[in-house]
């Protein structure tokens, strides 16, 4: 019988298995300033070597500060987390993109564009987003600072079979839905458990459709779901991406790596244990009302009414509510926002940018906005985007335009929202307190969020624009 | 890592579903780059009426009473009661780290986030998913009364009240690392050999990655 993507590649890295406990070869091992540390310091302790220095790629993310770099880092505890970071990188001489690095940016982000996240590679982080490498073909996890430990003592992994859940999205996104819609429109359907013990695998016309940052931010989201790992097949879009990228391979290497990457797709009498079917041209632009990513809905609709509430529910529903600041059955686009925040591993890519910027063009911020801003997810990206325009695009129009880095997704760094504010965000949690304590998040696409700093509440992007 | 048998405490009923580490540990505590001492900013935007910041003196913050950890029975418990999929949200091992500061040997759910689920055996921390009927029996339970629980991990139960007890499925690789409290890298260093040979045929077959 035919074996799945993930089969494929798991099967390939296998060093050894007793009973369903195995042990796979990592080949990429991204790191970042908060996961990192104690990870380093338990190799010391122990007095352990890293096995592939080589494997390792290491970015401070989390704890940047986004406005300017030249005074360093202010806040001491964020300061001794990124030095820790650097020093870490020094001792043992591992590759970094230092915070003065061009190329530094949100981990997820960066990976793939140094062509350092390649198809059929097992890639891990100490990040529960690094499923987003998942789009190329790869098997990417996210993984505590143990295991962080683990992998770098041991090139390594101890891992069970993850089950596996094909979804199937045919059909065709219409205009203006993205990729951000469709990830938070399964979420909606599957739930943010839906995924649990699962490999997802996106395919279907609507997937191919994607383009690598489309897939990008899909994967990204898969977590989100509850799964791993998020997996897309490789095909042509794939290796145009990668061409030419910094690391990927050159010249005789680059063919007999094609060679091998146009075989990393499921069989097609491959098995898995789930599937569901979707169908693309249901979508609408989908809006977070609540606490969880599960609680979204298009924004034509209104926020659920109670009773529509499955009674095992009621209690997390009315929680969320009150969290929110909402009652139920608004419509959504009644819904006014105090700050907007374009960035995030989810949608802080070229093409977010342009797809923003595209809106922006000529119109200005409401004046009822108290901040918006738009975070870059690297430094290659904030350049490629200025030698575009958009950041006077979004700077004439009243947005701030920032450095790279995690920002206002988690607001580790100074960049939060206050107490009771609400946030249309185009990052990926709407957790209680995630971008600041009390702050109110509605999880949306780019375009979405665009189209609500102007307006200054929800607004249908396939109406305004 | 200290090894785990059995374990008997009160059990902490913390009613909710979807509990996120965020919830569990609020991130501007994640910027230690030490292992311990999380367990007073454990749950910090719950159990606390102000807004925690590292440094602070937390001994002399407002305390939010309604919160059930603040409840005095609770303070010294090491076995937490949820409801669904606990643990989910971001990978950090510090959530974790701040429950076993805490003191929390135990969690007993309906189910947890993967990534969670692994750190805590990690970590010396004993996960139980239970089924949503034995959870709501045992929410049940500690809503009348002091729910005392002993975890007798050989042989996969829990047992309260009088004669009452509920079986519990787990892993068995896991179960024996933590019986034995056994250190997972040093488990897999001593397939080196097979790692070095497996790396041998790998970097032949992918020249590219090597
Ligand atoms: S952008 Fe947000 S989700 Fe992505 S790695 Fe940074 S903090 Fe995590």
């Amino acid at each position: 019988m035919g074996r799945t993507l993930y089969e494929k590649i798991f099967d390939k890295h296998l060093v050894s298995s007793s009973d369903d406990t195995h042990l796979i070869y990592i080949d990429r091992h991204l790191i970042h300033e908060v996961t990192s540390p104690q990870a380093f310091e338990g190799l010391k302790i122990n007095n352990r070597q890293l096995w592939r220095k080589e494997s390792i790629v290491a970015v401070p993310d989390h704890n940047v500060p986004t406005i300017s770099r030249d005074e360093g880092i202010k806040d001491p505890v964020s300061k001794i987390q990124v030095d820790a970071l650097n020093e870490n990188c020094q001792t043992h001489n591992l590759l970094q993109f230092k915070m003065s690095d061009e190329r530094q940016g949100i981990v997820h982000v960066i990976g793939p564009e140094q062509g350092l996240t390649l198809p059929g590679m097992t890639i891990v982080c100490g990040d529960s987003h690094t499923s987003t490498h998942g789009a190329f073909g790869a098997l990417a996890i996210g993984i505590g600072t143990s295991e962080v430990e683990h992998v770098m003592a041991t090139q390594c992994l101890i891992q069970k079979k993850l089950k596996t859940f094909k979804i199937q999205v045919s059909g065709k996104l219409y205009p203006f839905i993205t990729a951000k819609d469709l990830a938070l429109f399964i979420i909606g359907k599957i739930g943010t458990a839906g995924g649990t013990g699962h490999a997802i695998e996106f395919c279907g016309n609507a997937v191919e459709s994607l383009t690598m940052e489309g897939r990008m931010t899909l994967c990204n989201m898969a977590i989100e779901a509850g799964a791993r790992a998020g997996l897309v097949a490789v095909d042509q879009t794939t290796i145009d991406y990668l061409k030419n990228k910094p690391f990927t391979p050159k010249e005789e290497m680059w063919s007999l790596a094609v060679k091998e990457w146009q075989t990393l797709k499921s069989d097609s009498d491959a098995s898995f244990d789930k599937t569901i079917n979707i169908n693309a041209s249901e979508i609408e632009p989908q809006v977070t009302w609540g606490t969880s990513p599960e609680m979204v809905t298009g924004i034509t609709q209104a926020v659920p009414k109670l009773s529509d509430i499955h009674s095992s529910k009621q209690p997390d529903f009315q929680r969320a509510l009150k969290y929110m600041g909402l009652v139920e059955n608004t419509p959504l686009s009644n819904i006014r926002v105090d700050k907007v925040f374009i960035g995030s591993c989810t949608n802080s890519r070229i093409e977010d940018l342009r797809e923003a910027a595209k809106f922006i063009k000529g119109k200005k911020v409401n004046s009822s906005i108290k901040l918006a801003m738009v975070v870059p997810g690297s430094g290659i990206v904030k350049k490629q985007a200025e030698s575009e325009g958009l950041d006077k695009i979004f700077m004439e129009s009243g947005f701030e335009w920032r450095e790279p880095g995690c920002s206002m997704c988690l607001a580790m760094n100074a960049d939060r929202l206050e107490d009771g504010e609400r946030c249309a965000s185009t990052s990926n949690r709407n957790f209680e307190g995630r971008q600041g304590k009390g702050g109110r998040t509605h999880l949306v696409s780019p375009a979405m969020a665009a189209a609500a700093a102007v307006h200054g509440h929800f607004v249908d992007i396939r109406e305004v624009n | 890592m200290d090894k785990f048998v059995t374990l008997k405490s009160i059990a902490i009923p913390l009613d909710r579903s979807n509990i996120d580490t965020d919830a569990i540990i609020p991130k501007q505590f994640l910027k230690s780059i030490k292992r311990s001492g999380f367990g007073p900013n454990l749950f910090d935007e719950w159990r606390y009426l102000d807004h925690g910041e590292p440094g602070m003196d937390n001994s002399s913050r407002p305390l939010n009473y309604e919160f059930v950890l603040n409840k005095p029975e609770f303070r010294n418990a090491s076995i937490l009661l949820v409801r669904e999929n606990f643990g989910c949200g971001s990978s950090r091992e510090h959530a974790p780290w701040a429950l076993l500061d805490f003191g929390i040997k135990v969690i007993l759910a309906v189910s947890f986030a993967d990534i969670f689920y692994n750190n805590c055996f990690k970590n010396g921390i004993l996960p139980i998913t239970l089924s949503k009927s034995h959870i709501d029996e045992l929410f049940k339970v500690s809503s009348n009364q002091k729910l005392e629980i002993e975890v007798d991990l050989p042989d996969q139960r829990i047992n309260f009240l009088v004669n009452k007890f509920f079986e519990f499925e787990i892993d068995e690789f896991k179960k024996n690392s933590l019986i034995n409290g056994l250190d997972e890298i040093s488990l897999t260093l001593e397939k080196t050999q097979e790692i070095k040979n497996f790396e041998k045929s790998y970097y032949d077959l992918y020249q590219w990655l090597k």
